[in-house]
C-alpha cells in the first residue's frame, strides 16, 4: 500500500473514531450548532432594521455562513489539543499506522461538523426570510465551496491545536484570532465603511471572498444599499479567489500540521 | 540478527541537562520476560519510548524483532504491542470499539478486527462491559483493556510500562497471570516496574536502572545473592538492652549487625539459617534480653536496591519525563 492510500485508509478509521466520540459527547457539537442560530437571529433582528431591512438579511446569510465555517476551526483546535493530552496518542504512535492519519482524521471528522452547522444555518436563514434565488447547480456549488473552506480552515485549526498543546491554551489562543479574521471582512458590513487603510485587508481576506461567493451563488445581494459594488480583484472574482485561497491554506497548513504533529508527538 | 528479540546498545537520551538514559545496554532472549526495575525518574519510561519508536535516542542503537528502531520504525511498530503506564484508552469509545480501532490500525480487515476484539474482551473478562463507553470503567478494567490493546495483533514483542501501577492487589495478581500467559504463548516481554516483588515474580532476568544507567543485571536470585544470604531480624523490648543484643548478634552473625534504635530493631546476615536463629535466641534468653519479634528472611529486592544505589527504591525527587 502506498503512503497516500494508507494515509487515507487510516485517516478514515481515525475519522470514525472522532465521529463516535462526538456522538457520545455531543456538548461541544450542540454549542457549535446553537452559535450560528444565535448569530443569524441576532444579526437579522438587531442590525437589519438599521442596515437595510430585507436586503441586509439576504446579504447577511452569506457572511454568517462564511463566518461560522471559519469559527468551526475552534472546534478542531480544541479537539486536537484534547487528543494531545491523552494516552491514546501514544497508542496511535506505537501502531504501524500512517503518520498522516491522526491529523487527517481530525479535519475530516470536523468536516462532518461543518455539514451539520450548514444545515442548521440554512434552516435558520430560511426562518428569517433568506432564500436561494439562483440556480440549484449554483447553490450546490455554494455549499461545496463552504465545505472546501471549512476543510481548509481545519488545517489551521489542527496546527494551532498542536502548538497550544493543551486544552486551556487552545481555548484562548484558538478563538482570539478568529474575531479579527471574520470581522475584518465583508461578512457583516460593507468593506467600504472601513477606514481606507484597512480596506485592502478586508478585500483580500478569504472570508470576504467566501461570503461574496456565497452571495453570488445563492443569488443574494452582494453589496449593501448605499455602497458601490466593489471593484477590487478578489471581490470581482470572489468564487475563484475563495477556491484559490482555500487550496492555498491547505497547501501551507497541511504539511505544517503533519510536521508539527510528528514533532509534538515525539516528545 | 541473533535470537535476541530485543537488543539495545549504548542508548543515550537527554532532556535538556538531564540524562534520562546514559548508555544503557539490554538484551532480551526471545520468549522470556525482562524486568526493567528502577525508581521513578530512573529512565524506565524513556527506555520504553525509545524501544517502541516513540522517541529517538541521541546515541546508541536498538533492534526489536530483528528491525532497527531508528531505520525501520514501521516494521518495529508491526512487531510490538505497547501498554503504557497511563492507560491509553479512548474514554468515549466502548471497550469493543477501542480494540476494533487498534485492530484496524494494525491493518486488519473489518471482520478480523471484529473477531479479534471479541476474543480479547472475553479473555480479559470485559465481555459484559464490552459495549459500554470506557469512561465508566474502573481503573482495573481500563488497565485490562489497555493490555488487551497491546495484544490485538499478537505481536512477538510486548512492552508493558508499569502495568500494575495503581492497581489493587487483586488486579495486580490478575495482571501477573496474564503476563505469564503471554510468554507461554511465545511472546517476548519487556516489563518496567518499580515494584521489586513484581520483577521477582515475573521476570526471567532483571536489569536494575538508576539515573539512566544499568547498575545491575541478573536473575532475581543472582541479585539477592550479591548482598549475601539470609538475614536475621530481631526487635528487642527494652532499648537499654540494644547494646548487649548487638554484641551477641555480632558474634552469631556472619557480618556486622545493623541497628535501628528508633524501633529497637537489629538485623544481621547469617549463615546456616535456623541454627543461627536458635543460637541467638538461646543467648538472648541466657542474658535476660526480651525479644518482641523475630524473623529470618531472604533479602528482598528492596535490600538489593538499597545496597546497589545507596538509596531506597521508592525515593523520587523528579517525576519521570513524559
Amino acid at each position: 500500500m502506498n503512503a497516500v492510500a494508507q494515509g487515507v485508509r487510516d485517516g478514515s478509521i481515525v475519522t470514525w473514531r472522532n465521529l463516535v466520540g462526538m456522538k457520545r459527547v455531543p456538548d461541544a457539537l450542540i454549542g457549535m450548532t446553537v452559535q450560528p442560530i444565535m448569530f443569524v437571529v441576532l444579526f437579522a433582528l438587531v442590525f437589519a432594521g438599521s442596515l437595510g431591512g430585507d436586503t441586509y438579511r439576504e446579504f447577511l446569510i452569506g457572511g454568517i455562513f462564511a463566518q461560522t465555517v471559519a469559527f468551526n476551526v475552534f472546534f478542531t483546535t480544541i479537539g486536537m489539543a484534547n487528543d494531545l493530552g491523552k494516552g491514546v496518542l501514544d497508542r496511535f504512535r506505537s501502531l504501524p499506522m500512517s503518520r498522516l492519519a491522526v491529523v487527517l482524521g481530525r479535519t475530516t471528522a470536523d468536516l462532518g461538523v461543518g455539514v451539520i452547522t450548514l444545515v442548521v444555518m440554512s434552516l435558520s436563514g430560511l426562518v428569517v426570510g433568506w432564500r436561494i434565488r439562483g440556480s440549484l447547480l449554483d447553490a450546490i456549488a455554494g455549499y461545496a465551496l463552504l465545505l472546501l473552506f471549512s476543510f481548509a480552515m481545519s488545517w489551521i485549526g489542527v496546527f494551532v491545536g498542536l502548538i497550544a498543546r493543551n486544552v486551556e491554551v487552545a481555548q484562548s489562543v484558538g478563538l482570539i484570532w478568529l474575531f479579527p479574521l471574520t470581522f475584518l471582512s465583508s461578512a457583516f458590513v460593507s468593506i467600504q465603511g472601513f477606514p481606507g487603510w484597512l480596506q485592502p485587508v478586508g478585500e483580500w481576506n478569504p472570508v470576504s471572498a467566501v461570503a461574496g461567493a456565497c452571495r453570488q451563488l445563492f443569488g443574494n445581494p452582494t453589496q449593501l444599499p448605499g455602497f458601490e459594488v466593489s471593484t477590487a480583484w478578489p471581490a470581482q472574482h470572489a468564487v475563484l479567489y475563495a477556491v484559490l485561497s482555500s487550496v492555498g491554506i491547505i497547501a501551507v497548513f497541511l504539511p505544517l500540521a503533519v510536521i508539527r504533529y510528528r514533532r509534538v508527538a515525539s516528545k | 540478527m541473533t535470537e535476541a528479540a530485543v537488543r539495545a546498545e549504548g542508548l543515550v537520551k537527554s532532556f535538556g541537562k538531564t540524562k534520562a538514559l546514559d548508555g544503557v545496554d539490554l538484551e532480551i532472549p526471545a520468549g522470556t520476560i525482562l524486568g526493567l526495575l528502577g525508581p521513578n525518574g530512573a529512565g524506565k519510561t524513556t527506555m520504553v519510548r525509545v524501544l517502541t519508536t516513540l522517541l529517538r535516542p541521541d546515541a546508541g542503537r536498538a533492534w526489536v524483532a530483528g528491525h532497527e528502531v531508528a531505520a525501520e520504525p514501521q516494521a518495529v511498530r508491526r512487531s510490538i504491542g505497547l501498554s503504557g503506564q497511563y492507560a491509553a484508552v479512548d474514554e468515549n469509545l466502548t471497550g469493543y470499539e477501542n480494540l476494533y480501532l487498534v485492530g484496524r490500525l494494525y491493518g486488519f480487515g473489518r471482520r478480523k478486527a471484529r473477531e479479534r476484539s471479541r476474543e480479547l474482551l472475553d479473555r480479559f473478562r470485559l465481555d459484559e462491559a464490552a459495549d459500554r463507553p470506557a469512561k465508566g470503567y474502573s481503573g482495573g478494567m481500563r488497565r485490562r483493556l489497555d493490555l488487551a490493546g497491546a495484544l490485538v495483533a499478537q505481536p512477538p514483542v510486548v512492552v508493558l510500562d508499569e502495568p500494575t501501577t495503581g492497581l489493587d492487589p487483586r488486579g495486580r495478581l490478575d495482571t501477573w497471570a496474564m503476563i505469564s500467559e503471554l510468554v507461554t504463548d511465545g511472546a517476548t516481554v519487556l516489563l518496567t516496574t518499580q515494584y521489586l516483588e513484581e520483577a521477582d515474580q515475573l521476570a526471567d532476568s532483571i536489569v536494575v536502572i538508576d539515573k539512566g544507567r544499568a547498575i545491575a543485571r541478573g536473575t532475581a536470585d543472582e541479585l539477592k545473592a550479591r548482598i549475601g544470604g539470609e538475614r536475621l531480624q530481631l526487635i528487642v523490648t527494652q532499648p537499654e538492652q540494644l547494646a548487649r543484643a548487638t554484641a551477641i548478634l555480632a558474634e552469631v552473625g556472619s557480618g556486622p549487625p545493623v541497628v535501628d534504635e528508633g524501633v529497637r530493631r537489629l538485623a544481621v546476615p547469617v549463615e546456616g539459617g535456623t541454627k543461627a536463629l536458635v543460637e541467638a535466641l538461646r543467648r538472648f534468653d541466657a542474658e535476660g534480653i526480651e525479644v518482641q519479634d523475630v524473623a529470618s528472611s531472604r533479602p528482598t529486592l528492596d535490600d538489593v536496591f538499597l545496597a546497589l544505589t545507596g538509596h531506597a527504591a521508592e525515593t523520587s525527587e523528579t517525576e519521570e519525563d513524559k
